[in-house]
């Protein structure tokens, strides 16, 4: 039986090998275009804006003609737009998206510094979505039309309509304040303090040995996590339920039956891995969608991350941070859904790209 | 021919009326699509009547009642059922008079990526080619960002507001039509009928618009109720930043902005204006799921 196993499964790896390079190789082709057009809506939105992108970029309101003149070289905004944009992405590909207008720092440097907050939150979000969506929505299928279908889908469904925003602020109501549970805002309290390490506060704060530390790094993210994951697994529950009702009624799970396996085997071997294909997708299509959640919800919780960090550069005009952000936060969304695409390949065997 | 002609055409047509009892027949079927209907047409009578329906002005501030609570609760005044916001605008005119600009934003926005997104989505799949290419790799751009991410900043060029807001949602949301349109219209486009159409010397525009494209909108009716919705929510998510409509306007969204600092002391004032939102988009996603049921045979009725 091994042996067969194994003898069934090795052709069909090499194949797939092959055509995941052609398949990468494809990929690229459409997100190198992608790429170029994204840097230049970044490159162009600041001088979209109205007003003069010497002042947005500087910062500096007032200024005499020479020393326009003189930023305006030394950001090259003197040269022809061509040349601009071309030195802009040579600039972009080394590494400089430029310097935020209001702390100097550069804005790549920010970034690194901001996104475990958001990977962080992300994680857990996406964790708490998958940990009850999935078994949510293999329980929906098999009691099918049952009162337990009916409001766990009724759940979802308001779920998925929740304005997000709204949902944290009704939660701090509750948790934070009437039940006095959780704290309001940040990653951790002020009592605690560790350089940080990986960058990931429930990782740093165990490394730092300090007692109590964990916990209120976890007493921080509970009510973020809720937030951010509300919608995706809304949708997780939602998609494996459907794609499990779609699985069940197979032929094969038909066989399964007839042979004689018990419901728990037929539906946790059988149906359950091909009926992940589809929801693995939907996982991976929610990266952008946390993205966006992050915006509202670190706003909210005072979150630490690249959603806040965006939405304070909007309101505090810093441009540079805004333009250098957009580029940055695309790039890795890019690079996510080419690793989300890989992945589906490898898990779904019925695909020869 | 005449509007009239045309429309008497239409309903007189038994296939089509055919057509639409069946559609009702399966819409009917899924029992919350009809809640959720029936709550629909309430919100747009409400959008609707407004004027009427309101007791007080949304934006009149009455000093001698500031954060007043509903009526239910202690010290609840009579005039003022859902109490008064911090200072002193009625929360129920303000509520009411909220569903215009919702309904308002999930038309506009819809309309404008619904129609947009139709015109570059046939064009593509039609002509395929290298105007194809352009076309996607542009929607391929606006898909790179976040969406909320992308709204946030075109309203930061375009300014606050709540017609920028709009606009920016629009654009960020038509890459979506424009892939289903132009899938449906490259399944369709090598059938018979179109052949047939194309040998008796239709041109381009009449095949694309009048033989494709209505057998193309099924998909596109349920994209649209979606987008309805979470345009509603986006807009909201923008009020919210401070980047949609702007104070005074009783705009759910910029309502809740207008109300964090009362979280703890005031809970009617954050509540209720969350609650319209998170009603209003329900309803309409119950219809979009009977819609889907009733529409797309193909798509499972589960």
């Amino acid at each position: 039986m091994q042996w067969c196993q194994r003898w069934d499964t090795m052709p069909r790896q090499r194949g797939a090998g092959f055509n995941m390079f052609r398949f990468l190789m494809g990929r690229l082709a459409v997100l190198i275009p992608t790429f170029i057009g994204v840097s230049i809506i970044a490159f162009s939105f600041i001088r979209l804006l109205p007003g003069d992108p010497v002042a947005l970029l500087s910062g500096e309101r007032v200024m005499s003609p020479e020393r326009h003149a003189e930023i305006s070289h030394q950001l090259g905004f003197d040269r022809p737009i061509v040349v601009q944009y071309l030195d802009y992405l040579w600039g972009v590909l080394q590494g400089d998206f430029g310097t935020s207008i209001v702390t100097k720092k550069p804005v790549i440097d920010q970034f690194f510094e901001l996104f475990p907050a958001t990977v962080e939150l992300s994680l857990c979000a996406i964790l708490f979505a998958v940990i009850l969506g999935i078994p949510a929505g293999v329980v929906a299928a098999i009691k099918r039309g049952s009162a337990i279908d009916q409001a766990m889908m009724g759940t979802a469904l308001v779920g998925f309509s929740m304005p997000i925003f709204w949902w944290g602020l009704l939660l701090i109501m509750l948790v934070s304040g009437m039940l006095q549970w959780t704290p309001v805002s940040g990653r951790i309290s002020l009592m605690y303090f560790f350089p940080p390490v990986t960058g990931f506060m429930l990782v740093d704060s165990l490394l730092s040995g300090q007692a109590g530390a964990f916990k209120s790094a976890v007493s921080h993210l509970v009510l973020p996590t809720i937030v951010l994951g509300t919608i995706p697994l809304a949708v997780i529950a939602r998609q494996t339920r459907s794609a499990m009702l779609e699985v069940l009624s197979e032929d094969y799970v038909r066989t399964a039956r007839a042979k004689g396996l018990s419901t728990f085997r037929v539906v946790g071997v059988h149906a359950l891995r091909n009926a992940m294909i589809p929801v693995v997708t939907t996982i991976g299509l929610q990266v952008g969608v946390m993205l966006a959640g992050a915006i509202l919800t670190e706003t909210i919780f005072s979150w630490p991350g690249i959603g806040k960090w965006m939405v304070d550069s909007v309101s505090r005009r810093d441009y540079a941070v805004i333009q250098g952000g957009l580029l940055v936060i695309a790039a890795v969304i890019m690079l996510v859904n080419l690793i989300v695409d890989l992945l589906y390949g490898l898990i779904n065997p019925r695909i020869r790209h | 021919m005449s509007q009239a002609a045309a429309t008497s055409a239409v309903s007189t047509d038994p296939s089509r009326r055919a057509r639409l009892a069946e559609f009702w027949y399966y819409f009917a079927e899924n029992r919350g699509a009809v809640i959720g209907l029936v709550f629909f047409l309430f919100l747009v009578l409400l959008a609707v009547f407004a004027p009427w329906i309101a007791p007080h002005d949304p934006v009149a501030q009455y000093r001698d009642a500031v954060l007043v609570p509903p009526v239910w609760q202690e010290a609840g005044r009579a005039d003022y059922l859902l109490g008064t916001d911090a200072v002193g605008r009625d929360m129920l005119s303000r509520l009411i008079y909220g569903t215009r600009f919702s309904l308002f934003v999930g038309v506009i926005v819809t309309t404008l990526s619904l129609v947009g997104g139709i015109a570059l989505g046939v064009i593509a799949g039609y002509f395929r080619g290298w105007v194809d290419t352009v076309i996607m790799r542009v929607m391929d751009i606006i898909l790179a960002f976040p969406s909320l991410l992308l709204a946030l900043v075109l309203v930061a060029v375009l300014g606050p507001g709540l017609v920028n807001a709009m606009i920016a949602i629009a654009l960020v949301f038509q890459p979506h039509f424009v892939r289903l349109t132009r899938a449906a219209v490259m399944s369709e486009k090598t059938r018979d009928y179109v052949v047939a159409a194309k040998v008796a010397g239709a041109g381009h525009g009449r095949l694309m618009f009048k033989t494709i494209l209505p057998n193309c909108m099924a998909p596109l009716i349920v994209q649209a109720t979606l987008s309805f919705s979470s345009a509603i929510l986006d807009a909201a998510a923008l009020g919210f930043l401070g980047m949609g409509a702007q104070p005074p306007t009783p705009e759910w969204g910029t309502m809740l902005a207008e109300a964090r600092e009362f979280i703890s002391s005031h809970w009617w004032v954050v509540t209720l204006p969350g609650i319209a939102i998170l009603v209003t988009v329900l309803a309409i996603n119950l219809m979009g799921d009977g819609l889907r049921d009733a529409l797309d045979p193909k798509l499972k009725r589960s």
